[in-house]
């Protein structure tokens, strides 16, 4: 245990970790996010979620150092009477787990479609190829849109659990493209290096040469693509929440949040919207430095 | 280059700018669109409101929300069930053609066919008689005094252009039918329709040869949906617009606050109110399987008694709205002075109701709702699930612009709904008539959505619909009433207020059932 500490405390990782600390901010932050979504039942005062706890008649108090504030609500409350710390709590839980469950779809997607077009070549690569410029060509988020719509049409009996679902997919199906496209480079050049040249000689079929041969050494790219994705998702989601298709008003996210407090920023209620927008501003800086931090690490050319 | 040509051309311009400081355009906000240019598409205030400047109905109201004649001269009763309208001469409509008698027999199928919204102002007319181009008779089913408020809600359209234009049936948003009428317009009103795009921006000019002499002065409109609470009073306070409707209700205070600008507030005749399915053996929606819980007066009430309307009122109105316990509100004639007590608020009662009805543990069930159309409609929702979630029940609140929400719920595709009524006569008859009586033919409870139905209620409608003894008329309307709320056939929330943005400079008319008539407005 201490072995395995004093070797990563020793490895480059760790070193450009410490010398860096802008990133150590990042991952602080990042950090004090995860723990607070993973356990957002324990540190949140209420359960913003819980319709039934919602008090109307504390509806719109301001935050606790202002006139009116209390303690019970330290950053106030919204239209509905919903502590905002604890939305700011739940509605980051709502923004990492949209935002990593959508780019962990992603990443699966978009490698095995990158790794097959990259490998296999020919009409494959054509089709693949071809499939992911009609995606790009559109733009991410008017994609989900007609998706999370489309969604919302198919599934008329939909509870909230499918609303997540829904808005996962959308975003999902905006992003698998960047890693194919970025798997399918990678993988033109190693399917033509010697040991894949050598697996093929001894006859290892060609699946287990993707899987076993080309795609570790294909991951490094993907890895930080995916970082910086996961800043892009949770933005796509609180855009789409801003729109009103994402997460339902009564499980607010982020972005439903920033929605409903935008309609107060003239009568005076700022904080129902800008807490929600730093804390959306403060997750997805966090994210996007770890991602360039990372990014600088494993691209050999930088060190 | 200093030529002739030029100055003439600054001249004329000059001209045009001492023109205009008496012609004026007014701009326009809402925060919704007018979802078609079609008069008999949508029976909603706000595209009524917009279309009615273009397109005009038999009888109208004047400034002071009196009856007026419009395109019918006079009118009068020439046996119980027969009236003869007079039509206006030498009116034609934007496309030129003359407005006749035919027009109107055109006009009447149009509004009582398939896919018209407006079938309940035509519901009582049994047959219609071309006397001469110039006159009609009308017969009703039964005696109906109250026919020419009833025409008020009829608007007329050319028989020659819909035909030219295959529009001969109403835009129907519920099977998602559109056609030329959607787009274009061709009526006989005050303005013509200039340009059309759905959702963005729809302008309208004065239509020179009107038939009335102008009384306001503006000559051109431009007419932006504006969504957001934010923007819509952003526009306003930054003169990008000049009238805006409404106000959100927090942004009040500042409006007035502002020296250029001034606040139209009064009491509307629209009532909001929730109501449930009562008609499917199995509930839509909801957990619930193989039963409807909303067929069992017990639940009803008990949801009825867990909203806390006074929190809501205000909380989410801050005070803009009157609770209300009838289905409409006390301007209405008809109104029963003594039956204004709500059921109190009070969620171990709902409890203990639920309990009784067999579902202790609640149940769950999705609740729909627009978010731009009512004053604060998404907020009171909310609120709304939020009670229900102290009895048990679980809302899964699907709140929607009114574009997709109007078909889905006029399609009955719903199991818990929002909506607000104004009883466009100002009678009673318009509220028992097409919401608390049985779904059926000739529009009666069109927007009965949750199909709730009571037989005394329908035999009373129809009675109320043909007395003329105003005694007796009020005393039917109170037992309809009053079997109406011991029912709990739909939860009447509150009676909203009028709230109007706009420029000082500015005078409008202010009609209690929320329409806008741009040719009285005075831009000085």
């Amino acid at each position: 245990m201490q072995q395995t500490l004093k070797r990563w405390l020793d490895s480059d990782i760790s070193h450009s970790l410490r010398s860096s600390p802008t990133t150590m901010v990042a991952a602080l932050i990042a950090l004090v996010c995860v723990f607070c979504s993973l356990f957002a039942g324990w540190v949140a005062p209420t359960n913003p979620f819980d319709l039934a706890t919602l008090e109307l008649k504390d509806a719109r108090l301001p935050p606790a150092w202002l006139e009116g504030g209390t303690r019970q609500y330290l950053l106030g409350t919204d239209d509905q009477g919903r502590d905002i710390l604890s939305a700011l709590i739940y509605g980051a839980r709502i923004s990492l787990v949209v935002g990593l469950a959508s780019v962990l779809l992603s990443v699966l997607i978009g490698v095995a479609l990158g790794l097959l077009a990259g490998f296999k070549g020919g009409w494959i690569d054509v089709l693949l190829m071809r499939l992911c410029d009609v995606m790009l060509s559109f733009p991410a988020i008017l994609v989900a849109l007609l998706v999370a719509g489309v969604g919302r049409a198919l599934f008329p009996q939909s509870n909230e659990t499918l609303a997540f679902g829904v808005l996962i997919v959308s975003i999902t199906l905006t992003g698998w493209v960047q890693y194919a496209r970025t798997v399918r480079g990678s993988t033109l050049v190693e399917r033509n290096k010697e040991y894949v040249q050598a697996a093929r000689v001894i006859g290892v079929p060609a699946l287990r040469i993707m899987r076993r041969h080309v795609l570790p050494n294909v991951l490094g790219p993907v890895l930080v693509l995916a970082t910086i994705q996961v800043a892009t998702a949770i933005i796509t989601e609180a855009t789409l929440s801003f729109l009103g298709v994402g997460a339902p008003p009564t499980s607010p996210s982020l972005g439903t949040l920033i929605r409903v407090g935008n309609d107060y920023l003239f009568s005076g209620e700022w904080w129902i919207t800008v807490f929600p927008g730093l804390m959306l501003v403060l997750i997805a800086l966090s994210v996007n430095l770890l991602g360039d931090w990372l990014r600088d690490v494993l691209n050999p050319r930088l060190r | 280059m200093r030529s002739l040509p030029l100055r003439r051309s600054l001249l004329a311009l000059a001209a045009l700018t001492a023109l205009s400081t008496q012609a004026a355009t007014l701009r326009v906000a809402n925060q919704g669109d007018a979802l078609s240019m079609d008069p008999h598409s949508l029976n909603e205030s706000l595209q009524i409101s917009v279309v009615s400047n273009v397109y005009e109905s038999l009888v109208t109201r004047g400034r002071d929300y009196k009856l007026a004649p419009s395109l019918a001269t006079s009118w009068k009763q020439t046996s119980p069930t027969v009236w003869r309208f007079e039509l206006r001469k030498g009116v034609t409509f934007h496309d030129g053609t003359p407005f006749t008698a035919d027009d109107v027999i055109f006009s009447y199928e149009r509004a009582a066919g398939d896919g018209s919204d407006m079938k309940s102002y035509v519901g009582q007319i049994k047959e219609i008689r071309k006397i001469n181009s110039h006159t009609l008779d009308f017969e009703t089913k039964a005696p109906f005094p109250i026919l020419p408020e009833l025409f008020t809600g009829w608007m007329m359209m050319s028989k020659k252009w819909c035909e030219d234009n295959q529009a001969t049936k109403p835009v129907d948003r519920r099977k998602g039918i559109e056609n030329a009428a959607s787009f274009r317009a061709n009526g006989t009103g005050p303005y013509r329709l200039r340009e059309r795009q759905p959702g963005v921006r729809t302008s309208f000019v004065r239509h020179g040869s009107h038939w009335a002499k102008a009384e306001g002065n503006v000559d051109e409109v431009i007419f932006t949906p504006i969504g957001n609470d934010g923007t819509r009073i952003a526009a306003l306070l930054s003169g990008e617009v000049d009238v805006m409707d409404p106000i959100p209700v927090q942004d009040v205070e500042r409006v007035k606050s502002n020296p250029n600008l001034k606040v139209l507030q009064g009491p509307e005749l629209r009532v909001i109110f929730l109501g449930m399915d009562q008609k499917r053996d199995e509930l839509q929606f909801s957990n619930i399987k193989g039963k409807n819980p909303f067929k069992d007066v017990r639940v009803r009430r008990a949801f009825y008694q867990a909203i806390d309307i006074e929190t809501i009122k205000s909380r989410v109105m801050r005070g803009a709205a009157v609770p209300i316990a009838q289905m409409f509100p006390p301007e209405v004639r008809g109104f029963a002075p003594d039956l204004t007590q709500r059921l109190p608020y009070d969620p171990e009662a709902s409890k203990k109701l639920l309990a009784e009805a067999g579902y202790p543990q609640g149940f769950e069930v999705k609740m729909n709702c627009p978010n731009d159309r009512y004053v604060n409609d998404a907020e009171i929702c909310q609120a709304v699930a939020a009670n229900l979630a102290r009895v048990g029940v679980k809302i899964n609140l699907e709140a929607e612009t009114k574009g997709t929400y109007f078909p889905k719920i006029l399609r009955r595709d719903t199991s818990f709904y929002m909506l607000g009524w104004t009883a466009s006569t100002v009678d009673a008859h318009n509220v028992l008539y097409p919401i608390m009586s049985t779904p059926g033919d000739g529009g009666r409870g069109q927007f009965n959505l949750g199909a709730y139905s009571n037989a005394r209620i329908d035999e009373l409608t129809a009675a109320v619909g043909s007395e003329t003894d105003d005694k007796k008329r009020n005393a039917m309307i109170r037992e309809v009433v009053k079997i109406h709320q011991d029912e709990v056939a739909h939860l009447p929330l509150h009676q909203q207020a009028l709230l109007w943005g706009l420029k000082k400079n500015i005078e409008v008319v202010q009609w209690p059932d929320n329409i806008m008539p741009w040719k009285f407005i005075q831009v000085k």
